[in-house]
């Protein structure tokens, strides 16, 4: 009871406010356009066109080009629901918020569950969202060079349905960041540097050496490949799609984040006194 | 209509590392009076309240409704209203939802929100983003948010501060009228004649600790009493004075005699021979021993 009252008000704070729609209209574009501008320009490529003047490599052989566009969606999307769940729970820090939250709701476990539910699924609507926009511009742009589009395959619509997971759990995740993290302005530092660059130049360096790359399968941008089932950065590693984990494995990894943070950040930030 | 409970605080202390907040502090606020709670600013008040509300734990004792404390009870927004300084709002939420998110999670009717919003005379603006309103209009909406349970108690921090001379006006009929339907009003401030006309008991508290409560006609009693007086001949009259065993101290219009009777202090003058030409008892006012309370209390 208190439970489901806790998720309404939570989908309310969310929607009365301008950030998800932002967030989402900008990954839409930002997925979109990359998906539909590689599709575009692998498609030229490998049609003949003067590709090593333009500095293409040739694909690697036996690659799934349409899955490695399709997958931008969460490939490189994934940082959008992050951020989303990790300014449900700073926004309240900052704004001070966390006060009238508290006196509705005084058991702040509630509150917290509450937030990660809400998160997966609105993880889930930004997923729909990205895989629309990336299956709709990457397929327009492979049909454009009569590439297949593998759009009547049932393995494409499961990759898709994996990626729309994916992106739920990387809202928890989110969630579970900012509760660990609940200063706004740090939060969106580590995410865009652990997703941007630490986290790329990790499975970048890891992937020449068996050991380190057998460890770096469980990056959580790695593992959320592995769920999804083809990366982007398959085409740009030099060992191609090496080692990687079962599609289950790399949901329960992620799982296994969210999951950890959350109960971190619930002992730490989310138990304090708010003064 | 709802019908307050007392709220009871029972040797709370709160301790923030070497800050010693508030210390050992018990008093009982009764329902259907409006219970002023003062003290200077830094004295621990919010603290205090922070603790009754479940939102800052105590170092140790407990702090009730009823004897409940805030995180037991069951829909907490149906029997306490608390607004608390710093109001605190998203700034790009509208002020009806902003109180929906909260009858939300208290599963109250959303009819609630336009009913309090119209109690506190903001329903114009209910759709307009919080970012934009004045101070004064956001202690409007925190006390909205108190109203939205219908709630007994109201727990108000600094409730008046921000407000123009008509919202004071507005608040104070609106302080006595919840009293008078029987609910139990704590309303906090650093000024006495902030609240003066709005509360039936004070509790007042300096660094942390308690330095005297009771009904608001009890500061009268706490003032010492002084007589000013004066003559064209100063130094006659203070001698006098002596002789008749009066303390008193040189003031801006005479003399300050500790004695509360002006007649005293006439007769020991005509005896003496000496010519008067100010005698009056000094009005000392609530502020004063409010002020003398404050100061001199709460040592650690
Ligand atoms: N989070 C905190 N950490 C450290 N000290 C605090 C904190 N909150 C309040 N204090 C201190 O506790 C004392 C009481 O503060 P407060 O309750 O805000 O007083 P008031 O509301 O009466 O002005 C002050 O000395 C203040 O500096
Ligand atoms: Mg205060």
């Amino acid at each position: 009871m208190t439970f489901t009252r806790a998720l309404s008000a939570e989908f309310l704070k969310l929607f009365s406010t301008r950030l998800w729609w932002i967030l989402a209209l900008v990954l839409f574009l930002y997925v979109g356009v990359m998906a539909g501008g590689l599709g575009a320009l692998f498609g030229w490529a490998a049609t003949g066109g003067d590709a090593s003047a333009a500095g293409v490599s040739p694909l690697p052989p036996g690659m799934n080009l349409h899955a490695v566009i399709y997958s931008m969606a969460s490939s490189i999307g994934y940082v959008f629901p992050v951020l989303l769940g990790a300014f449900a729970v700073t926004g309240e820090f900052r704004h001070q918020t966390l006060t009238p939250t508290f006196l509705a709701t005084p058991r702040r476990g509630i509150v917290l569950s509450a937030k990660v539910v809400a998160m997966l699924l609105v993880g889930a609507l930004f997923g729909v969202i990205a895989w629309a926009s990336t299956v709709g511009l990457g397929a327009a742009a492979l049909g454009a060079f009569n590439l297949d589009t593998a759009l009547d395959s049932s393995d494409t619509w499961a990759m898709v349905g994996r990626g729309v997971l994916a992106m739920a759990l990387w809202a928890a995740v989110g969630v579970g960041l900012g509760a660990l993290v609940p200063s706004q302005v740090a939060a969106l530092i580590i995410v865009i540097a652990f997703t941007q660059f630490l986290e790329p130049v990790l499975r970048l360096v890891s992937s020449f050496n068996e050991v380190t790359a057998n460890i770096a399968r469980f990056l959580p941008g790695a593992a959320s490949d592995s769920l999804v089932g083809a990366s982007f950065y398959s085409v740009a590693m030099p060992g191609g799609s090496a080692e990687t984990l079962f599609w289950w494995q790399g949901g329960l990894v992620l799982l296994a984040i969210a999951v950890v943070t959350t109960v971190a950040g619930y002992f730490t930030s989310w138990r304090r006194d708010v003064t | 209509m709802p019908i307050g409970v007392p709220i009871e605080f029972a040797g709370v202390t709160k301790r923030f590392g070497a800050v010693n907040a508030v210390n050992d502090l018990s008093f009982t606020v009764e329902p259907g009076r409006v219970t002023g709670f003062l003290g200077p600013n830094g004295a621990g008040k919010t603290t205090s309240l922070r603790m009754l509300l479940g939102l800052v734990r105590p170092t140790s004792g407990t702090a009730t409704f009823g004897g409940v404390p805030y995180r037991q009870l069951p829909n907490p927004l149906t029997a306490v209203g608390a607004a608390l300084e710093a109001a605190s709002f998203h700034p790009g939420r509208t002020a009806r939802n902003h109180l929906g998110v909260y009858a939300a999670a208290a599963g109250l009717d959303k009819a609630r929100v336009d009913i309090v919003l119209g109690k506190v005379g903001l329903s114009e603006y209910a759709d307009r983003r919080v970012g934009g309103y004045s101070l004064g209009m956001r202690q409007r909406l925190g006390l909205a948010g108190t109203l939205l349970g219908d709630p007994g108690v109201l727990v108000l921090d600094e409730p008046i501060n921000g407000l123009d001379p008509e919202g004071i006006k507005w608040i104070r009929l609106f302080l006595r009228e919840l009293a008078a339907e029987g609910r139990t009003v704590l309303v906090s401030s650093h000024l006495l004649s902030e609240v003066q006309q709005s509360v039936d008991d004070v509790v007042i508290i300096a660094r942390g600790q308690l330095v005297h409560r009771g009904p608001l006609s009890s500061l009268d009693t706490e003032a010492t009493p002084h007589v000013i007086v004066n003559s064209p001949t100063p130094e006659a009259l203070a001698a006098a004075l002596t002789a008749a065993g009066l303390s008193h101290a040189p003031a801006r219009a005479g003399l300050l005699v500790a004695a509360s009777d002006p007649a005293q202090i006439g007769h020991v003058a005509f005896a003496a021979g000496v010519e008067i030409s100010v005698l009056h008892r000094q009005e000392t006012g609530l502020e004063d021993s409010f002020l003398s309370l404050i100061a001199g209390g709460g040592e650690r």
